[in-house]
C-alpha cells in the first residue's frame, strides 16, 4: 500500500484575543487565577464579526503554501475541508475555497462535519485517497468559528472554545515534517449526540420557536448556541480514551515506551491531566499547548505539532501518539512515525 | 472503601478559594460560594481516580450534602 505523509501543518489564529482578565471582568466570581490553573488557558481568539471558517481557512492555507514550497497550488489534487460552522448550509465551503485559493479545477473538493475529532477522521480520508490512487497531494484544511454560536452569557464555553484554522498538507512522498500516517483506531457512540449540540440552523428546528436554556451552574445558552453537558463529555473520554490508547498501540505493535510523545485533542487542561494520569503516561512526553489560543476543535492538534516542530521537539525517527474524540461521540486515533 | 470523613477531605481539597468554609459531611456544597460546573467535574474526576466509580452529573445535582453525595458513590 501506498504510504502516506504529514509534511507540513500551518495554522491561522485570528486577531481579537480574549484573556482571562477580560472575561473576570463579566463575571467576577470566575477569577483569572482559576481560569488559568483549572483549563490551562490564558487567552482564546475570536473571529472577527465578518470573518468565518472560510476566510480562516484560505488564511492557514496560504500559511502553509508559504511556508513550504516543496509543493504548489497546482499540485493539490483533493480538498479536505473540516467544520461545523460552515459559511452556508450549501454550497459546500470546499468548493468555494477551491476557488479562493486558486486550486486547479482538477481538484476534488468536500466538507466534513467532525469537531474535536475531525483532524483524525481527515487524516484517514487523506491517507484513503492516496493508498487508493485518487490523489498524490490531499490538502486537509481544519476551521471553526465556534465563537459565533456560543451564548455570551455561557462562562464556561467560553473560556474554553478559541477560533482558529489549521491547513495539513499529505502527499504520498515523503519531505518536510515527512511524518507517515500509521495505522489507526476509531470509534462513535451517537447516543451521546445531546451531550455537546448545536440545534438551531439544522432542519429539524427551522421552524422552532428558540428555547433558553439555564444549566444548574448558572450558564445560560439557547437552542441556536452551543449547549455542552460538561459531566458527561468528562465521563466518555474518562471512559473511552483509555481503551482507545492501549489499542492504537496494539494496531502499531508498539508499546507506551515506544512512543516519544503524545498529542491529544487540546479539551482543556484538567480533563487532559485526568486522562495522562489513567492512561499513565509520562508528564515530559504529554504535550499541552493552548495557554495561548484555547480548545479550537478541529485545529488543536495541528497547533501542537506546528509548534513543537517550530521549536525542534520532535525528533527524526520519534513516533508521536495523537488522539481526537468529542462531539458525536465520535474519537480517532493513531501513531505519526517522523 | 473509603470513610466518609476521607470523602469530605478529598472534597474539599477541590476547592481553591474556600478557605474560610468548614468542610463537614452535612455541609450543603452547592452553597459554597466557590462552587461551579468545573468544581463538578474536579469531583467526578476526584471520585473516579480514589473510588474508581462513574458518577454522572445528575447525581451531583441531586445531592445537597457531602454525605448524600458519598452514599451515592459508595452504593
Amino acid at each position: 500500500m501506498k504510504k502516506s505523509y504529514i509534511n507540513h501543518i500551518s495554522y491561522y489564529l485570528p486577531e481579537k484575543v480574549v484573556t482571562n482578565e477580560s472575561l473576570s471582568k463579566e463575571f467576577p466570581d470566575w477569577s483569572v487565577k482559576k481560569i488559568a490553573s483549572k483549563i490551562g488557558i490564558d487567552q482564546r481568539h475570536i473571529a472577527a464579526s465578518d470573518e468565518f471558517s472560510s476566510d480562516m481557512g484560505v488564511k492557514a492555507a496560504e500559511t502553509l503554501f508559504n511556508e513550504y514550497t516543496h509543493v504548489s497550488k497546482s499540485d493539490i489534487d483533493f480538498l479536505l475541508f473540516c467544520t461545523q460552522s460552515p459559511d452556508y448550509i450549501l454550497p459546500t465551503t470546499a468548493c468555494i475555497l477551491q476557488d479562493r485559493l486558486g486550486l486547479s479545477k482538477s481538484t476534488g473538493a468536500l466538507d466534513f462535519n467532525l469537531g474535536c475529532s475531525g483532524f483524525i477522521y481527515g487524516l484517514t480520508l487523506a491517507k484513503g485517497l492516496i493508498a487508493s490512487g485518487v490523489a498524490k497531494n490531499v490538502l486537509l484544511i481544519c476551521a471553526e468559528t465556534y465563537s459565533k454560536f456560543i451564548n455570551k452569557n455561557d462562562k464556561g464555553n467560553r473560556s474554553i472554545f478559541g477560533d482558529a484554522a489549521s491547513a495539513t498538507l499529505v502527499s504520498d512522498d515523503k519531505n518536510g515534517y515527512g511524518a507517515e500516517i500509521l495505522n489507526f483506531k476509531l470509534g462513535t457512540d451517537g447516543s451521546g449526540a445531546e451531550n455537546l449540540i448545536v440545534k438551531g440552523g439544522g432542519m429539524r428546528y427551522r421552524d422552532s420557536e428558540i428555547e433558553t436554556y439555564v444549566d444548574s451552574y448558572g450558564n445560560e445558552a439557547t437552542s441556536n448556541d452551543l449547549i455542552m453537558n460538561g459531566p458527561e463529555i468528562f465521563n466518555f473520554t474518562s471512559k473511552n480514551i483509555p481503551g482507545l490508547v492501549m489499542d492504537t498501540l496494539k494496531e502499531n505493535n508498539l508499546n507506551q515506551d515506544d512512543i516519544d510523545s503524545y498529542i491529544f485533542h487540546q479539551a482543556n487542561a484538567y480533563m487532559l491531566n485526568h486522562l495522562r494520569k489513567k492512561i499513565k503516561i509520562d508528564k515530559e512526553k504529554f504535550k499541552l499547548k493552548m495557554n495561548f489560543c484555547g480548545n479550537t476543535v478541529s485545529s488543536t492538534i495541528q497547533i501542537v505539532i506546528a509548534e513543537l516542530m517550530k521549536d525542534s521537539e520532535i525528533k527524526e525517527g520519534a513516533h508521536v501518539l495523537i488522539a481526537g474524540f468529542g462531539v458525536g461521540y465520535s474519537w480517532g486515533a493513531t501513531i505519526l512515525k517522523f | 472503601m473509603k470513610s466518609l470523613q476521607k470523602f469530605t477531605e478529598l472534597f474539599a481539597e477541590q476547592f481553591d478559594e474556600s478557605e474560610d468554609v468548614v468542610f463537614e459531611p452535612t455541609t450543603i456544597f452547592k452553597d459554597i460560594d466557590e462552587w461551579d460546573s468545573m468544581i463538578a467535574l474536579s469531583i467526578i474526576a476526584m471520585v473516579d481516580d480514589e473510588f474508581d466509580k462513574t458518577i454522572n452529573g445528575d447525581i451531583i445535582k441531586n445531592a445537597n450534602t457531602i454525605e448524600e453525595l458519598y452514599n451515592k458513590v459508595i452504593e
